[in-house]
């Protein structure tokens, strides 16, 4: 099977991916730099879920992917508003 | 579980390879170019391609294997629809915050003496 012998590289880049953004939040000189390692982390968090996923043949990985992709956004929009006005709600 | 079809395979494993390149190549830019402007499209445009390209894999996959539902399509919905807006806004706080994203570039300027502008 081509699709088992190719998963574990696909794993091992979307985790490369993973520790480029985490150079980007550690070293990123703004803070709106860390944010958006954040988003590129979560976005690649959920590649690897789903990735998992296929790897292990069980559909309840979406529903982790899911709410990962939920939560990442609403993060990503509270942590900027607040880089934007100083305070997520008015 | 029995045997993939040999078109379908191939299909679902080039589908990861390309998605797993995208979002590398995303990951990568977000982590070497110079300036934030730049540094925003790796992440917005190339891994929400990489991620997109997987969640097509899986949904190929799934649909094979039997339980196929809608959530692998609302997933991808939801990212193609929500990246472009978290993008919008964190350029909007980089803008608004844009002296301050500046002075870690201006060291970088004295290493290139060559360049023509300077």
């Amino acid at each position: 099977m081509i699709t088992a012998a190719v998963l574990p590289f696909v794993a091992g880049a979307f985790g490369l991916a993973l520790l480029f953004a985490v150079y980007r939040l550690v070293v990123g000189p703004a803070p709106v730099d860390r944010v958006l390692a954040l988003d590129t982390m979560y976005v690649n968090a959920m590649a690897l879920l789903i990735v998992v996923g296929i790897a292990l043949g069980d559909a309840v990985y979406f529903e982790a992917a899911l709410l990962i992709a939920l939560f990442g956004f609403i993060s990503t929009v509270a942590a900027s508003r607040y880089l934007l006005r100083g305070s997520v709600v008015e | 579980m029995n045997e993939l079809p040999l078109a379908l395979d191939l299909l679902i494993a080039s589908l990861l390879v390309a998605g797993a390149f995208f979002a590398l190549v995303g990951a990568f830019g977000l982590a070497k170019l110079s300036d934030f402007m730049k540094r925003l499209h790796g992440p917005t445009k190339a891994t929400t391609l990489g991620v997109g390209f997987s969640l097509l894999a899986s949904i190929a996959w799934f649909t094979w294997s039997g339980h196929s539902t809608w959530r692998e399509l609302l997933v991808t919905l939801f990212v193609f629809i929500t990246a472009p807006v978290s993008a919008h806004l964190l350029v909007k706080a980089a803008l608004h915050s844009g002296s301050q994203a500046r002075p870690p570039q201006v060291p970088e300027r004295p290493k290139s003496p060559e360049r023509p502008e300077a």
